[in-house]
């Protein structure tokens, strides 16, 4: 089992997302993370799955997305080659100002941005590879997580080439 | 750009598409496109309940080889499709199921009727659309028939929601219709077809896997060619039964968890095996890895997702199979400078045959299934078309009827629909109405859609049904019998409904014959008075299907016969691993 991660363009319509969720679910393959947004072009979208899978399934999971209609073009992204950000919003304890003070100098040292501020609370933005972010909250699970949002694994591959 | 209603283009769309039968039951949501209907030429089958539809015009499509086309109302009339969509789309038949939707405004408020039919058949369909607009219909028809009858064929659903049919829009009819993720991989490459002729030029002892695929691009000349070229034998999977005929000297028949001795044989010995247009299901290739590790597979298929899935290939050619195999063939000839030398491995093939034999046991009281279908082999004329229903009937009829061409032989293969073949057998008709077809049934699939005897007689498309009454669910009795220490369980059937009457209360002719000869009587004068006619025939409950491998087996673990008391206890039923595999199939 390896960690991939499979680009795709499809038509931005409805029900293409529910089509490409639903392909995963009925053929059993799990999926560790996925994102979708818009274009340049109005009407494609781009999605990025995550998946930890063998060379068999993997084979199955892009040859089942070609097939969809409504899905124009599938790659498997080479590691190598490939720029990946997660971002993370977390909301953790802060009325404690020692945990408060700790808590700005994690997201401080992980480059991350304080976007609010209560006077019990307060809310962070970080941006980073997967593990950094798995990382980062192995960090501030001692200050006290309250609520964390996790964007999935967006992608792009160095250079010119293009899905 | 003209305006019309909804409706009225949605019926024009069919004419344009050169629709000229639709097979459906009409209702509350697809009265406005009844009503233009009113005014065409299209002819509409009423069947007794959408099911029957949904297979009729799956029959339709595999006789024709044209799209197929069912309607329903929305709700219950579209759930009722599903099964016949589920099962068009599997065996790869050509089909577009239209349903009749809530208006728009009543979309997800639970309405009289409303049902999320686009969310119920994503994954049994191979495309499905909900028009949003009426001037969205013209293309909504054109695209679903483009995507059933192209690359590899499947079942496409048409969601109208009412007030699409009510309204007017302005219509474009669209001449062709495209997507740009959609691939029809039709030419294959020539790098594989190279490689694919290299490795069948080494070959010693190459065999021919023939499926359903062979039959839908219309390759059965070309795949012929190929195997006399390679003096190959050719086993088949149950949809590519009629891709070769069965008294070609090549063909050894029906492959898999019922195949002959000598295609599971020649298949475990082979050392290249080419196979075209199959999707190596776990009824074809039974154990997966008991197949042969030693053979190097080369897998021609259009649908490029097949290739690997279950069985690993040494090269695939991804394209149309009669493209595919012209291109090989081709290649073939040259390497080839004289016609291969394959006598001794042909030799190996009428060993098997004859090694394998089913042992013909005298029949007791009751009539044997397999003489009965032989009977009806040869009490039939050469050209007349055959459905078979699930279970007994179908094995017996996939081993025991001949056939002679591609689009003879018509059975659901991939979900194994019960109540299948006798409304395919409507839609067959409906396709050829020159020549006699007959539903091979058992009691217990035929009285899954009997009620359709009506539409035979009521819209004269009349069809023969074989009852092999054995007043039991065969097939899983015989698994209760070989597998479950003979305890039956919710199997019997009992002794009703009398078929004959059955008939006649449809005003269809019932025959109950009693000897072989008189069942060849009955089945001749059905043929000659073109009449539906219901044969009951009574055979042995307790009668098998032979040859059979029993499920989480090996395609060479092959049972020929097994005493009255005995089981066929697999030795695999000690071992807890493998009993399961048997129990869960």
């Amino acid at each position: 089992m390896t960690i991939t991660t499979i680009a795709f363009l499809v038509e931005n319509k409805p029900g293409v997302l529910f089509n490409v969720a639903n392909m995963f679910r009925r053929r059993g393959f799990n999926i560790d993370s996925i994102s979708v947004g818009a274009l340049v072009e109005p009407d494609l979208a781009r999605m990025t799955v995550v998946v930890d899978a063998d060379a068999k399934i993997l084979n199955q999971i892009v040859e089942q997305l070609s097939k969809m209609v409504d899905v124009v073009n599938v790659k498997r992204l080479d590691p190598v080659r490939t720029m990946m950000r997660e971002m993370l919003l977390i909301k953790v304890e802060s009325s404690d100002p020692m945990a408060r003070e700790e808590a700005l100098r994690h997201v401080n040292t992980y480059h991350g941005l304080i976007l609010n501020i209560e006077p019990d609370s307060l809310i962070a933005e970080v941006t980073g590879e997967p593990e950094t972010i798995d990382a980062f909250i192995e960090l501030m699970k001692p200050i006290g997580i309250m609520e964390i949002s996790r964007t999935g694994v967006t992608a792009l591959e160095k250079g010119r080439l293009k899905l | 750009m003209v305006e019309m209603s909804g409706a009225k283009a949605f019926v024009k769309s069919l004419e344009r598409e050169k629709v000229d039968i639709m097979f459906g039951v009409n209702g509350g949501a697809v009265l406005p496109i009844c009503d233009e209907l009113y005014y065409s030429d299209v002819r509409f089958v009423l069947a007794r309940h959408e099911q029957g539809a949904s297979h009729m015009a799956d029959g339709y499509a595999r006789a024709s080889g044209r799209v197929g086309v069912c309607m329903a109302t929305s709700g219950p009339g579209a759930t009722n499709l599903v099964t016949g969509i589920a099962t068009a789309n599997i065996d790869s038949a050509p089909m577009v199921a239209f349903t009749g939707q809530v208006p728009q405004s009543m979309i997800g408020s639970d309405a009289f009727q409303e049902v999320d039919i686009i969310g119920i058949t994503a994954s049994a369909a191979k495309y499905n659309i909900q028009v949003r607009s009426p001037g969205e219909i013209p293309h909504a028809v054109k695209s679903a028939f483009h995507i059933a009858s192209t690359g590899r064929q499947g079942a496409v659903v048409v969601d109208l929601p009412k007030d699409c049919l009510v309204q007017s829009g302005e219509m474009v009819f669209p001449d062709e219709v495209s997507f740009r993720g959609y691939n029809l991989n039709l030419h294959p490459n020539p790098r594989e077809m190279d490689w694919a002729a290299t490795l069948l030029a080494k070959a010693r002892r190459p065999v021919i896997l023939a499926g359903g695929g062979v039959i839908a691009a219309d390759a059965s000349e070309n795949l012929m060619q190929l195997a006399s070229l390679m003096m190959a034998p050719v086993a088949t999977t149950l949809m590519g039964k009629g891709s070769i005929p069965n008294d070609h000297p090549l063909c050894s028949g029906l492959c898999g968890m019922h195949g002959t001795g000598a295609s599971n044989m020649l298949m475990s010995e082979a050392d290249v095996i080419l196979v075209v247009g199959a999707r190596m299901s776990d009824r074809t290739t039974a154990r997966l890895d008991e197949f042969n590790r030693e053979a190097k597979v080369i897998h021609i298929d259009i649908d490029r997702s097949e290739i690997d899935k279950n069985v690993e290939t040494v090269t695939r050619v991804v394209g149309d199979a009669k493209l595919a195999l012209q291109g090989i063939t081709e290649r073939l000839s040259r390497a080839l400078q004289t016609s291969s030398k394959n006598e001794e491995w042909l030799k190996r093939m009428e060993q098997f045959r004859k090694q394998y034999e089913v042992p013909d046991h005298p029949a007791n009281p009751h009539l044997k299934a397999t003489q009965v279908v032989k009977a009806l082999r040869g009490a039939l004329p050469r050209d007349a078309l055959v459905t078979t229903e699930v279970g007994q009937n179908q094995m017996w009829a996939a081993l025991y009827f001949d056939v002679y061409g591609p689009r003879t032989f018509f059975s659901s293969g991939g979900l194994g629909t019960m109540g299948w073949g006798f409304p395919a057998a409507i839609g067959v008709k409906a396709a050829r109405p020159d020549v006699p077809v007959v539903d091979i049934a058992g009691d217990g699939s035929f009285g899954m859609t009997e009620n359709n005897l009506a539409t035979c007689v009521e819209d004269d498309l009349p069809v023969i049904v074989v009852v092999l009454n054995n007043r039991i669910l065969g097939m899983v009795a015989q698994w209760q019998r070989l597998f479950y220490g003979h305890r039956y369980k919710a199997v019997e059937l009992g002794t009703t409904p009398d078929f004959v009457k059955l008939a006649e209360a449809y005003g269809a002719v019932g025959v109950r014959p009693t000897t072989i000869p008189d069942f060849e009587e009955a089945v001749r004068q059905a043929v000659k008075d073109n009449a539906t006619t219901v044969i009951d025939v009574s055979i042995d409950p307790e009668e098998n299907v032979f040859p059979m491998v029993p499920a989480g087996m090996g395609l060479t673990d092959i049972i020929l016969e097994v005493g009255p008391e005995e089981s066929a206890q697999p030795a695999a039923q000690g071992d807890s691993g493998k009993a399961e595999v048997v129990a869960e199939d």
